[in-house]
């Protein structure tokens, strides 16, 4: 009687649920995490930030704010991801031969999982949409993105996400089945527990709201781009940022429904991805990997906008060749939904099928070889400044271009017979996501950062950071490429040819170089800020910058431009500048702005409610914040009031303190 | 401080390369990929040298220019022109698309090419180069099957099986037929060939030759749960005198009946070697079609009924002469053939 | 807003002096665009069932095959249902755009009727189909199809929400720019139901009996 109480009030939820009250590492873990949230509550109490925090940043609209907490959720889940990655490589540095090492199957396999899970979903997409987020308005000269309440929400349901996965730490379990979660490895046949459910349910909502940003980022570089500015005039980063979200908006949709298949298949018995009564794993594999391929491409892309923008600006020199670096990027777009499969050839599917996917693929690195040489021929003729952004370009110039190489060799398919599934594959993807979107999201945070907060990030710890990362790239995984050239596989937690563990002992000083490089990058935010004054940018244009973003303060003001800028041509901000314009200190307007809301953090709390109470059965809980989060969503509806007005003399008098400060900075 | 391209940078660089060159060169035994004993795996291996060669004549010369013009170009260089609006060249444009078009195209060739001279459902023209396969030989066929955390091979024309242990004939040609159980696995043996997926109620197949005597390993290459780490096996390339020895010996083992497969197919992890002396006939085809179980339909069957169920006009008797479906399908029906829409990725049906 | 062509003079302009209508408001803002990008997205959600569906479609494991199950004669009353629907809201649109609240009222009123009994009849027929052991559970075909269908289902009843929204909220603020943009999305949502459907009743139902 009891019992089944128990059971209709707290599902399959229970103390042994809890893995850390027997557990000495979660409980470490458990003890450090619990006392470092109740400093950041007790600090947030007792200067009174929380009704701050709530109003200005919560429940802000402002694709600005909305972007720089996108950064700060893509660092913290940096951290834990890592942590999850140094885990890994002691693990294999020491478990050779009799030593089964310090982590049981049952810990190493939940940890790559949410490895693998974290760093694509909780930190490069939230990086990459965070930086879209910041720059992209700016650039078109824009006052906010397409939909402002959206782009709340998206944030917060992907927030929801990762306070999802993060609580699979220490109630219940992460997945075992790696980052993709594989049928019929992830049905409920071979894995019962709570871990694929997590799994799917947070990956669900955080793919909800990466869904409803680029549907907001598309419709925002549509629409809103200020007059004059043709599609052929839009800055590089922000075609990459187009392309990138229209590549999202057409992928994520196949993840969501392998994702739901699968959810169904675990919840309400039906045969999908199942071996019995007819179902159909393949289909799983096909679907992700329509989602999955393509997914890199909308990572690097905005990447690669990144780059352009960085090498133009400190080369003092327009972009070379801009339309044939717009077609690539279109290209590469199209391209990317063509080459799926290449991620199992060797499930025999013929040489013809297989030939054309190798091909398609293949084809894919000569619009990306044509970038690397449009930035070579940006650098050609430049007059370069080595500054840390630069340093970060030219390391991925060097580091990226092995990657495209061993890419290019994995995509002939009797050679990805020996490499597929490999740790040379391994190391391959972290060559070019590393190389590629990591070094870009670097560059990036240090290149707007200025922008962001008025003052730059100290260079000093910068350089750490950027020596820690490269030099440490290259220690972990050149040994990884080797080690797969020996025929070892992934995901394995324990080798017996003890000939391999010097080649893992030397990957794991890699990762420990890199855990430099990223603390590195976070003491530069710290050193930076406390050295703000010294390191103060006025100007709004602290690196001589070429594009719109640079031609307003730094921070930007809420409504970003006081004037709707008129664009002439590409480079809009460097043709002002060198045609002698002026800026306007007189006839300002009052300016409609859309008003902060807390529907976005309610209903994304209530999708959190639901997905919990789903992954432990907690049936009623479920049904009550599904019928909540419906009603909020359509109560929202009703509030026709979602704008405001900043009025004349408050815009003069933003304004009016810029000119002062421009002044004394002249 | 630490720019590229500085002295510093270089010697930092070039000092890392001395260090690392033993533990490079002291791998290359060791690196199977690159030194296999099994034709194909060779054919693979220099598939691998020449995409490789052929990248690096863009890639070198990519890095290359790389670090020169972040050299030359550097704002502390004064002999250097510095011309802010150079942002167009027609024929440097030409240049950057045609060449990596170039060798795309190059590589397009051989890829096309090799894709179907090495296709695993291929069976084998030649033992070593220069070597063609004797007329009238007929490979050695082995049925491979991943378990949950182990490899059973049958050996049908001998009658044996074993578990984590594959003793092959050096120089014989071998035709395996693949499958598993429950995950999705796949069959890899470095130094025989590449690797190919061994999926439930499905049947892949790879042709293959090993040309050198000698122990090496065999793994699943894809990941299946907690036995995943220890799911290998000892693929052992034996002279034709020593290899019927070996057969010899397995004879003297156990057998493999329902009963004892279905105790075998059980998970378990780190299973030694085991060896049986013979083998219930038709047990690989009972296990793509799931049927090994007394009483349980094969799929085949099961589906063939459908087929006709679907067609029949409702209330009516199968016609008289049509096939009862109650017999077992021999040949290892491919599931994956019969769907109206075939998904790509899908191993083609067996071919005859 | 971006076709203004601007000669580069010998003074350019360099920002606008007079701030344009703000954005969100009317059939040209983006929020009919947004909303489109939402429906192609959501298009390819379906694709991915109508290709787990195809993928499965044979796959009976030995339970009902279509023409076992399928009573096309319930279908196609339920095909009308909503086609009747989109007819109907099609003659709501017009009134919105000559402002006559009342009518617009009144044709919502009855598509969503037409909906629900749409949505009615196809719970009946799940429900009828599990009663036969012929549910979500006992094979592939079965559980694509369910999926499918249902998802469908749950769509329109997303739908009713939507226009029993609308309908309480034309009646707070009658026809502004806002109801207005959000009536033209809840007709493009509804149409693009429609045609969904039409590949659900071609491809499931008819060529599954038919085959």
């Amino acid at each position: 009687m009891t019992d089944n109480l128990t059971k209709t009030v707290f599902g399959r939820l229970s103390l042994e649920s809890l893995p850390f009250l027997h557990e000495p590492i979660l409980l470490g873990t458990f003890i450090v995490v619990a006392l470092l949230g109740l400093g950041l509550v007790g600090v947030v109490t007792k200067y009174k930030l929380w009704g701050y925090l709530w109003k200005e940043w919560f429940t802000s609209v402002d694709h600005k704010k909305i972007g720089i907490m996108y950064i700060i959720l893509g660092i913290v889940m940096l951290l834990r991801g890592f942590s999850d990655a140094l885990m890994m490589r002691a693990q294999q540095a020491i478990a050779f031969g009799d030593n089964p090492g310090y982590l049981p199957p049952h810990h190493y396999d939940q940890i790559f999982t949410a490895h693998g899970t974290i760093m694509i979903f909780f930190v490069a997409i939230p990086l990459i949409v965070g930086i879209v987020n910041f720059v992209m308005p700016l650039q078109i000269g824009a006052r906010d993105v397409a939909f402002p309440f959206l782009n709340n929400l998206s944030f917060w349901l992907t927030v929801a996400g990762a306070v999802l996965v993060m609580l699979s730490l220490f109630v219940g379990e992460f997945a075992r089945t790696g980052w993709l979660s594989y049928a019929p490895l992830a049905g409920l046949q071979y894995s019962p527990d709570t871990g694929v459910d997590y799994y799917l349910l947070s990956l669900q909502m955080a793919g909800v709201g990466t869904t409803l940003s680029a549907i907001n980022m598309v419709a925002t570089v549509i629409k809103m781009r200020a007059p004059g500015m043709t599609m052929m005039k839009m800055p590089v980063f922000t075609w990459t940022a187009l392309c990138s979200n229209v590549l999202a908006i057409a992928i994520f949709p196949a993840l969501t429904a392998a994702f739901f298949l699968l959810l169904l298949d675990r919840y309400a018995g039906t045969r999908f991805f199942t071996n019995e009564l007819g179902g159909a794993p393949m289909m799983y594999w096909n679907m992700v990997w329509i989602w999955g391929h393509p997914e890199v491409y909308v990572l690097v892309l905005p990447a690669f906008g990144i780059y352009s923008e960085i090498t133009s600006t400190f080369t003092g020199k327009r972009l070379f060749g801009y339309s044939s670096m717009v077609y690539a990027t279109v290209v590469i777009t199209i391209l990317s939904y063509l080459v799926w499969l290449h991620h199992f050839f060797t499930m025999g599917a013929g040489p013809t099928v297989n030939s054309f996917f190798g091909i398609a693929t293949m084809v894919i690195s000569i619009p990306t070889g044509a970038k690397i040489f449009n930035w070579l021929f940006t650098m050609y003729r430049g007059n370069i400044r080595f500054e840390l952004p630069m340093m970060w370009v030219v390391a991925f110039m060097l580091t990226f271009t092995v990657g495209g190489m061993t890419g290019v060799l994995l995509a002939i398919p009797p050679a990805d017979f020996v490499l597929h599934n490999s740790l040379f594959l391994v190391a391959h993807f972290h060559n070019v996501i590393i190389g590629g979107v990591v070094f870009a999201l670097f560059a990036g945070m240090v290149y707007w950062f200025p922008k962001a907060f008025g003052f730059k990030l100290d260079d000093f710890w910068g350089k750490v950071a950027f020596w820690g990362w490269v030099i440490g790239y290259w220690v972990a995984w050149t040994p990884i490429y080797i080690v797969g050239l020996m025929g070892t596989t992934r995901r394995v937690n324990h080798f017996d040819d003890p000939s391999f563990q010097p080649y893992f002992v030397i990957a794991a000083i890699g990762a420990v170089i890199i855990l430099v490089g990223i603390l590195g990058f976070v003491m530069s935010i710290l050193v930076g800020w406390l050295k703000r004054e010294q390191h103060k940018d006025v100007t709004g244009d602290p690196w001589e910058g070429r594009t719109l973003e640079w031609s307003t303060a730094s921070p930007p003001p809420a409504y970003n431009f006081a004037f709707t800028p008129v664009i002439h041509d590409l480079d809009a901000w460097y043709d002002m500048k060198s045609r002698g314009y002026l800026r306007p200190t007189t006839g300002f307007r009052p300016i409609h702005m859309p008003k902060n809301t807390g529907a976005g953090v309610i209903l994304s709390a209530l999708a959190l409610v639901f997905g919990f109470a789903m992954i432990w059965y907690i049936w009623w809980l479920a049904a009550l914040s599904f019928a909540g989060l419906f009603a909020v969503a359509v109560g929202h509806t009703f509030n026709f009031k979602r704008d405001y007005t900043i009025p004349a003399e408050e815009v003069a008098a933003t304004e009016d303190k810029r000119t002062t400060l421009l002044a004394q900075g002249a | 401080m630490l720019r590229p391209g500085s002295k510093l940078h270089r010697r930092a660089f070039w000092g890392l390369s001395i260090l690392a060159l033993p533990l490079i060169l002291g791998g290359c035994d060791k690196m199977v990929v690159m030194n296999p004993t099994g034709d194909i795996a060779v054919q693979q291996r220099n598939l691998i040298l020449f995409s490789t060669g052929v990248m690096l004549l863009i890639i070198v010369p990519v890095m290359a220019l790389t670090i020169w013009f972040a050299w030359k170009y550097r704002r502390g260089n004064p002999n250097k022109t510095y011309d802010p609006d150079f942002d167009h060249s027609t024929t440097l444009e030409l240049i950057i698309w045609t060449c990596p078009l170039l060798i795309i195209i190059a590589l397009s060739a051989v890829t096309w090419t090799s894709t179907h001279l090495l296709d695993p459902f291929r069976p084998l023209e030649r033992i070593a180069p220069g070597k063609p396969v004797p007329t009238n030989t007929r490979p050695l066929e082995v049925q491979a099957i991943g378990l949950d955390w182990k490899w059973l091979f049958i050996y049908p024309d001998l009658g044996i099986a074993t578990v984590n242990e594959l003793a092959l004939p050096v120089d014989q040609p071998v035709h395996f037929s693949i499958t598993s159980t429950d995950q999705f696995n796949t069959f890899y043996a470095p130094t025989l060939a590449g690797m190919i997926y061994a999926m439930p109620t499905m049947k892949s197949e790879l042709h293959a030759v090993l040309n050198k005597t000698g122990d090496s390993w065999g793994y699943s290459g894809n990941y299946t749960g907690a036995g995943y780490s220890d799911m290998r096996f000892k693929l052992r390339g034996m002279d034709k005198a020593g290899f019927d020895q070996w057969v010899a010996g397995v004879k003297a083992g156990g057998a493999l009946d329902t009963a004892t497969y279905l105790q075998l197919a059980r998970p378990s992890a780190k299973v030694p070697v085991m060896r049986f002396s013979t083998v219930q006939p038709g047990l690989f085809d009972r296990i793509v079609n799931q049927c090994v179980e007394p009483g349980k339909p094969c799929m085949v069957d099961v589906m063939r009924g459908d087929m006709m169920r679907a067609r029949m006009k409702p209330g009516k008797e199968p016609p008289p002469g049509a096939p009862k479906p109650a017999e077992p399908h021999h040949e290892g029906m491919n599931m994956s053939a019969l769907p109206p829409l075939r998904m790509p990725g899908a191993p083609r049906a067996a071919q005859a | 807003m971006t076709d203004h062509t601007l000669e580069p003079q010998a003074e350019p302009v360099w920002h606008l002096t007079e701030e344009e209508e703000h954005h969100d408001h009317g059939a040209s803002g983006p929020t009919i665009l947004g909303f489109w990008i939402y429906l192609m997205s959501d298009a390819l959600i379906f694709a991915s069932l109508f290709a787990m569906f195809g993928v499965v479609a044979g796959a009976y494991a030995g339970g009902p095959v279509p023409r076992e199950i399928f009573d096309l004669k319930l279908v196609a009353l339920n095909t009308g249902l909503l086609l009747a629907s989109s007819i109907t809201f099609g003659e709501a649109m017009p009134h919105m755009e000559a402002a006559r609240v009342g009518p617009v009222r009144f044709w919502l009123a009855l598509t969503g009727l037409l909906g629900a009994g749409f949505v009615g009849i196809e719970l009946y027929e799940f429900s009828h189909l599990i009663a036969e052991n012929a549910g979500p559970n006992r094979s592939a075909f079965l559980s694509a199809f369910f999926t499918l269908v249902g998802t469908h289902g749950a769509h329109v009843t997303v739908g009713l929400v939507w226009i029993v929204t609308m309908l309480i909220q034309l009646g707070q603020h009658g026809l502004n720019p806002a109801t207005k943009r959000r009536l033209i999305c809840l007709s493009m949502f509804w149409h693009f139901l429609d045609i969904i459907w039409i590949g659900v009743f071609t491809f499931v139902y008819l060529y599954g009996v038919i085959r």
